[in-house]
């Protein structure tokens, strides 16, 4: 406005002198600044905000944010042993190909007919979730997996008219915390103990907890400790007996090897995505979905757009549709129960090409090499001066707990003596769960060869040593 | 002008569902074989496995080719109308483009390759880089500190909810400040989210100008406040200029005010949240700040508060230590329970950031004023067209951003709905745009946003298909009707999915339940809407 001459960039291009003046012309205003007359003077900007210089050429602009982010040392440079709701695994070319493409990458909120591949890559995903699940009904993708929780949870609570939750204390601090936020206004949680023979629920103590006012009961499987929960079917008839509902989260990359939730009696299933074929992006390759059975009651409380396949107009066509949409926020506005919105439907494509390239075969044998791997890794650490693997005899998947409290060492020291060997060590559970001494939670996975794992065990020695 | 889209016709690969590409033994991709030695020492653990964990048969996925898998998601990428390839003028969505050298610099191992709980040490660029563009954000917003941990505006609006819950219970009047304001024509997510948080929501509807009266607001506000949420410019692109006073009632009961600011784009450098004294906002930084829409998400809102918010903010917050660099604070003390996991959707900041530092703040400017400059264009377009009138004739003010045009006027005259019309619309190569989200207070609403990044041409065809609709409606209504004929698939039985007997949202259901499409006692929908 201040300057008649305009601004020339490549982003822009109306913003040049001769094409503003073309729209000023056409509109009938002499300035933009004209079409402002809603808002007050009194609230407008006066000048140029304080931002800094802009680097206008790509070269320039490239050169700077890479210098920056190059000041990152990444899993690639360093070897990783975290998970922890994020997890290191190998991502396939084709994952990124796809999920890289400019069509699905910038596309939003088209339907059925300008999006058909969208929705059709995203009903992939919904049946693909729903193979590993046992599922007839697979949500699009939700946030992440404590959104899908939260989510599932609320479901469960309406469903069953009830107010009460129970989660066993084994899950991960961050988790509670979603949780806790998210369903206080209509919930009340309760904790049920962990055993410590098996680091698993104590059954006994969810007898006692499931009262009637329990819509709810939650509990993952591999744990957040990674320990295989392998009493399903006996859990599943406790809650239900109560009247209540079994939700359980997984990580559907153990499902090639481990029990289907629908085949052991769960009535929703939660998990994260970011396993399948996407990139950690230090927490944002999270992405989860909420699977049920197929029927009315359960489909009526999922809270997200869902998409479902119609006929088209030919034998053997078909379409995809977003289906009751009056289920969601978008109709209910003020008398929601939970919030549908943008969420993470590209890492849904990106799940959807993973399931599809590794197919059942792929998703058994790297199961068994992930729980082979990580045998091998907990045995070893567990042979270390200083170091032991409780439940070390009990089934684990990926995770397992390392506890180094005989090595009169704290968790921060030893992964500062790792970090400097080039590791990134196992996250500190002694801050966050502090029932627990000074440990650390192992992620070991198919990016793990032998001598990767022997690295750690030997620089891990010299740590505790 | 050129005519090339009267000729248009999408890809339609016909693409079976993957399932059907299974051929027994075929494989697409082998993870990596665990060493001999790891296995002889720990033998087949899967074996070992107690009964009840064990999978008993393998899941029932395809098994397909490397390159048929490609193929079949390239297909389906073919058939959908990203920015990339499409005009989309989207209302409510700010659909604009997305820079490809965000997407090169996103890919590196340096940022896509980072695990969220490694030594902080080892994250410093990452750390640095939001802490760069959290100050840029409360320049741009006159907030005093922002999170990046939502990965939505609904997100963030939801966080902004929270804000208001937290900061009402730490002075103990939760119990009577129980009421969140908010108006018809802000997105839905202002009235749904408070909710969820567990307040009573009130909704404004518009005056004679399309937008809420202060008399309204007055009527409303009590002691029971506990805070106002909406959008300025609306979803109907128009700008309540009582805006201040709103904030300065609300604020006066005891209220706190947030801007939802999904509607930002042209009041970047023109007009601050904070100097129009809201407490807090957000922003879409995947519609606004050029990061990509992501198929329905990768998305990021930011969320700022003013300083006597910041300690509600989420944990973990990223702080600078002169002598120690950046590290994360994830001392609980009165922040909010976890929105999401870990620090957000870094990669949407690193665009966002690196949009913001190609621009600059003359740059910010001209994309605001470029973007009301170009909805004044489509407008000054679109008046003149048979049919189509703008709402609230009494309000003079110029729109900003977007318009929600009716096309009650064509439908009185020929039967074509809003919805009809944007089934045709793909016919012409183009993303259809937004009806209105609800209520739909505007009769037959067609909202249309056409941004900063598309040029005259590309608005000129814009206008042309949609006058070529209009012809359409009038002459040959059928072909509308029967919409659309050259797209991706053909018109589907939509009665279907709205069916409890017939829906199927997996292969699995869709086997189960295909038989239930031709039954007799199938449901039937009168009208379908659309358009979210």
């Amino acid at each position: 406005m201040e300057k008649e001459a305009g601004f020339i960039h490549p982003y822009v291009p109306n913003a040049a002198p001769e094409q503003r003046r073309k729209i000023l012309d056409a509109i009938g205003v002499k300035n933009p600044v004209d079409l402002y007359s809603s808002v007050p003077e009194e609230l407008r900007v006066s000048g140029l905000l304080n931002l800094p210089e802009p680097l206008e050429s790509e070269h320039n602009l490239r050169d700077h944010v890479e210098k920056l982010i190059a000041k990152n040392q990444s899993t690639k440079e360093y070897l990783n042993f975290c998970g922890a709701g994020c997890w290191q695994h190998s991502v396939p070319a084709i994952c990124d190909e796809i999920t890289g493409r400019g069509e699905f990458l910038t596309a939003y909120a088209g339907g059925t007919y300008s999006d058909h591949g969208k929705n059709q890559a995203i009903f992939e995903f919904q049946s693909l979730i729903g193979e590993l699940v046992g599922m007839d009904v697979v949500s699009t993708p939700t946030y992440d997996m404590g959104a899908a929780v939260n989510s599932a949870l609320l479901m469960a609570c309406r469903i069953t008219k009830r107010r009460g939750i129970l989660l066993p204390k084994s899950i991960g601090s961050d988790r509670i915390s979603q949780i806790t936020g998210f369903t206080k206004p209509v919930s009340d949680i309760e904790f049920i103990d962990t055993h410590p023979d098996t680091g698993l629920m104590d059954l006994d103590h969810l007898k006692n907890k499931l009262t009637k006012n329990i819509g709810a009961v939650y509990f993952e499987n591999p744990s957040f400790f990674g320990l295989i929960e392998s009493r399903g079917e006996e859990i599943s008839e406790l809650i239900h007996a109560a009247g209540a509902l079994m939700v359980v989260g997984v990580d559907p990359i153990s499902l090639g090897v481990l029990a289907s939730p629908g085949d052991y009696g769960a009535d929703l299933v939660c998990g994260d995505i970011q396993p399948l074929g996407i990139h950690m992006y230090a927490g944002g390759g999270c992405a989860g979905f909420i699977a049920s059975r197929d029927e009315e009651r359960f489909v009526a409380e999922f809270p997200m757009i869902m998409v479902s396949i119609a006929p088209g107009a030919t034998n053997d066509d078909f379409g995809f549709a977003w289906s009751t949409m009056q289920r969601t926020s978008y109709d209910k506005r003020h008398e929601s129960e939970d919030y549908a919105g943008t969420t993470q439907w590209l890492w849904g494509i990106g799940a959807a090409v993973y399931l599809s390239l590794m197919g059942p075969v792929g998703m058994d044998e790297l199961g068994r090499g992930i729980m082979q791997r990580a045998r091998y890794a907990a045995e070893q650490i567990n042979q270390l001066e200083g170091a032991s693997v409780p439940y070390l005899e009990k089934p684990f998947f990926k995770e397992f707990i390392v506890d180094f409290s005989e090595s009169n060492k704290r968790v921060s020291e030893i992964n500062e003596m790792l970090f400097e060997r080039g590791i990134f060590a196992g996250k500190d559970l002694s801050s966050d769960c502090p029932w627990i001494s000074q440990s650390a939670l192992y992620c070991i996975t198919e990016v793990h060869g032998k001598s990767e794992i022997d690295f750690l065990i030997r620089c891990l020695k010299e740590s505790l040593s | 002008m050129s005519d090339q889209n009267t000729k248009f016709h999408a890809a339609r690969w016909n693409e079976p569902l993957i399932m059907e590409l299974s051929e027994m033994g075929a494989r697409g991709i082998k993870p990596p074989v665990v060493d001999d030695e790891i296995s002889n020492i720990v033998g087949d653990v899967v074996g070992d496995l107690p009964e009840g964990a064990r999978r008993s048969k393998l899941p029932t996925l395809p098994e397909v080719p490397q390159h048929r898998v490609l193929r079949h998601f390239l297909r389906l990428s073919q058939m959908c109308m990203g920015f990339d390839v499409a005009t989309d003028m989207m209302g409510t969505c700010t659909m604009k483009y997305s820079p490809k050298v965000h997407e090169h610099i996103a890919r590196s191992s340096k940022l896509a390759d980072l695990h969220p709980l490694q030594n902080v040490k080892s994250l410093q660029g990452l750390l640095e880089l939001m802490h760069s563009f959290n100050q840029m954000m409360c320049e741009v917003s006159g907030m005093d500190e922002f999170t990046f941990q939502p990965a939505s505006g609904a997100q963030g609006i939801y966080t902004n909810a929270c804000l208001i819950r937290a900061y009402h219970e730490s002075r103990g009047e939760l119990d009577k400040r129980n009421e969140i304001i908010t108006t018809s024509f802000s997105h839905p997510a202002d009235a749904a989210t408070p909710s969820v948080a567990g307040f009573k929501v009130i909704t404004l509807m518009p005056g004679e100008m399309g937008f809420a009266e202060i008399d309204a607001l007055k009527a409303a506000v009590s002691e029971r406040t506990a805070g106002l949420m909406l959008t300025n410019p609306e979803d109907t692109g128009q700008y309540n200029p009582r805006i201040k006073e709103f904030v300065d009632l609300v604020h006066e009961a005891g209220g706190l005010c947030a801007y939802d600011q999904a509607n930002g784009n042209p009041l970047l450098g023109i007009v601050r949240a904070g100097d129009t004294g809201f407490d807090m906002c957000q922003f879409n930084l995947h519609k606004t700040f050029s990061a990509p829409h992501g198929a329905l998400g990768m998305g990021c809102a930011a969320v700022g508060v003013k300083s006597h918010l910041q300690k509600f903010l989420p944990r973990p917050l990223i702080v600078r230590d002169h002598s120690e660099g950046y590290f994360l604070d994830y001392n609980q003390e009165d922040g909010i329970e976890k929105i999401r996991a870990f620090v957000g959707n870094v990669h949407a900041v690193l665009k966002a950031y690196s949009w913001m530092m190609s621009l600059g703040a003359e740059g910010l400017r001209a994309v605001a004023e470029t973007a009301v400059l170009n909805n004044n264009y489509m407008l000054t377009r679109l008046r003149e067209l048979k049919g189509v009138d703008i709402p609230w004739p009494v309000n003079n003010y110029p729109k900003l951003e977007q318009v929600r045009y009716s096309f009650q006027k064509l439908f009185e005259e020929t039967g074509i709905t809003s919805h009809d019309i944007i089934d045709r619309m793909v016919d012409y190569g183009v993303q259809h745009t937004m009806t209105s989200h609800v209520p739909m207070l505007v009769p037959e609403p067609l909202t249309i946003e056409p941004g900063e990044s598309l040029t005259l041409d590309e608005m000129d065809q814009m206008v042309k298909i949609l006058s070529n609709i209009i012809d359409e409606a009038y002459d040959c209504p059928e072909k509308i009707k029967d919409a659309p004929h050259n797209a991706s698939t053909t018109r589907i039985d939509a009665d279907v999915s709205e069916d409890p007997k017939c829906w199927a949202f997996t292969h699995r259901s869709f086997e189960r339940k295909r038989t239930a499409w031709s039954a007799d006692d199938r449901t039937k929908i009168e009208r379908h809407g659309g358009g979210y």
